[in-house]
């Protein structure tokens, strides 16, 4: 392989790992505060790209109105996913949780199958996105560019919001202790729907990122994706944002090398994201930040 | 300033307090003693809205708390340092300080802040250390300035003493005492008979989720079923 190849292999990992990195960021919050793994959270990269087909096509509406809208569409879809789905269930079992995440998460899928339907619908791409660059003969997309920027962008954004701002604070409490943040005149529902609408904007922006990157949208597109994105925040340690972002960019990195070095193990790229979401959980299933979690009672 | 009246709570089919009334008058300090198990902390909780009496009303102010959320009633202005302290410890003193002032005006924040800090100079001087690699009794005082930080009306303590050594004890009794000169008016739940009763006003003494007696803290010392049941004699 030449060092070409290499380097565009190198810039394609980073950006594939960064998009796992950003979904893999709302499992992560979610779980941290309720202890829940969010299966329905990959289906909302599905909701963020029809949203913004419908924007451009129905409503025609430019590519740089219809996406940020589409995002933030996200995130109140992920606010009514816990209203719906979750909230019911706060004192319930946490096993009731897990059930209710995966029903949602087929009511998502065969709710788009339904209403859109199952045949795949072209994702417009701005031609800002698809346009390639050079780099000392590499040929690179810009959007692979553009990923992993965003990524960290709305990573710092992110950061800040836990770690400076007054809701940050109330939610990394809740994260450790509910019935001593509600003594505190802490709105905790309130807190935790913030939490599904920071996670799920991100999965949003992801979502957009994902169906530039492959612009075939159907019912389903979430699913592999956020999986992915699952085994990135296991990988990272689940419950800390900076090791789901790591974990992505790990995963992705993984991947796309195998890919490179192994051409004929590329069909199995898969199972090896699911081989190393089992030797994590088998060797340090607190990951590579996590410490160890306390059970919340 | 607070009344409970004939409260009744069911842990499923446990009778947990069988018809507990109490009242808090402004300014005092009200103590309520007894063994494990006597319903002081769940008496507490349902203050609070952790817990919802099946009978019976929880009046502050004038107005019925016991149907509201747990946010809403401490927003009326009710501070709890709650059993077991429960700082929050992967956050640091001065953040465990900033969310018992959730509900304040920002404007307030610094002359609130250096009044808690005057009553505990230790927390100023491990304001960035964080809250779990603080002492039990460090702890304790963080619990209770967090508390203080929304300036409440009535200051809940559940066991403040639970934990701590004799002479750490002894100084937390003299801040409540210090706190309650200041102005706030304390609602004191402890196993620690004799050193609740030395600095309440009024104290009730529960057995089996019932009060069984009640009086002022002095009188109640003097009981001699007081003595026997709680102080050893």
């Amino acid at each position: 392989m030449t060092t070409k190849i290499f380097l565009q292999q190198l810039t394609n990992g980073i950006s594939l790992g960064s998009l796992y990195g950003l979904v893999a960021i709302g499992y992560t919050m979610v779980y941290g505060i309720l202890r829940l793994i969010n299966f329905a959270h990959g289906d909302l990269l599905m909701v963020a790209s029809y949203t913004a087909i419908y924007g451009i096509a129905m409503f025609t509406l430019p590519w740089y109105i219809s996406f940020p809208l589409a995002i933030i569409v996200t995130g109140f879809v992920g606010i009514m996913l816990d209203k719906a789905a979750y909230k019911p269930l706060r004192d319930a079992p946490r096993i009731s949780l897990l059930i209710s995440a995966i029903g949602a998460s087929f009511l998502l899928e065969n709710l788009a199958l339904v209403v859109i339907g199952g045949v795949p619908k072209a994702f417009p791409r701005p031609e800002i996105f698809a346009k390639v660059v050079s780099i000392h003969g590499v040929r690179i997309q810009v959007l692979t560019i553009y990923t992993p920027i965003i990524t960290i962008l709305l990573l710092f954004g992110l950061l800040f919001i836990v770690y400076r701002t007054k809701a940050g604070k109330a939610m990394r409490a809740a994260s450790m202790d509910f019935e001593t943040t509600r003594l505190m005149g802490i709105d905790l529902d309130r807190i935790i729907a913030f939490t599904f609408l920071l996670g799920s904007t991100m999965a949003g922006a992801g979502g957009i990122m994902w169906a530039l990157k492959y612009p075939q949208v159907n019912p389903f597109m979430g699913v592999i994706p956020g999986l992915k994105a699952f085994i990135a925040a296991v990988l990272g340690g689940i419950g800390n944002i900076v090791g789901a972002v790591i974990g992505g960019f790990l995963l992705g990195l993984a991947e796309i090398l195998l890919v490179a070095f192994m051409p004929e193990a590329a069909q199995y790229r898969d199972a090896f994201a699911f081989v190393i979401l089992i030797l994590v959980l088998l060797f340090r299933p607190t990951g590579i930040m996590g410490e160890p979690i306390v059970d919340k009672t | 300033m607070l009344q409970v009246e004939n409260l009744h709570v069911y842990y499923g089919g446990i009778h947990a307090l069988k018809g507990i009334s109490l009242k808090v008058e402004k300014g005092q300090i009200v103590t309520l003693i007894g063994a494990n198990g006597a319903g002081k902390t769940t008496t507490l909780r349902t203050i609070v809205g952790l817990v919802t009496p099946k009978e019976g009303s929880v009046i502050f102010n004038g107005e019925e708390i016991h149907k509201l959320k747990t946010h809403e009633i401490i927003r009326k202005g009710i501070g709890i340092s709650p059993e077991g302290r429960r700082v929050f410890p992967n956050l640091t003193v001065m953040e465990n300080l900033e969310l018992g002032a959730y509900n304040r005006p920002p404007s307030e924040f610094q002359k609130d802040l250096d009044w808690v800090f005057s009553l505990f100079p230790r927390l100023a001087e491990r304001k960035n250390q964080f809250a779990g690699t603080l002492s039990g009794g460090e702890q304790q005082m963080l619990a209770l300035g967090r508390a203080l930080m929304s300036r409440p009306n009535l200051v809940l303590l559940d066991e403040p003493s639970l934990g701590l050594a004799p002479l750490v004890v002894e100084e937390v009794f003299k801040t409540i005492q210090a706190i309650n000169s200041q102005g706030s008016t304390i609602l004191l739940v402890e196993q620690n008979a004799m050193a609740a009763l030395n600095i309440a006003h009024y104290g009730y003494v529960l057995e089996t989720g019932r009060v069984v007696l009640e009086g002022a803290g002095k009188e109640l010392l003097e009981d001699e079923r007081v003595r026997k049941a709680y102080l050893g004699e």
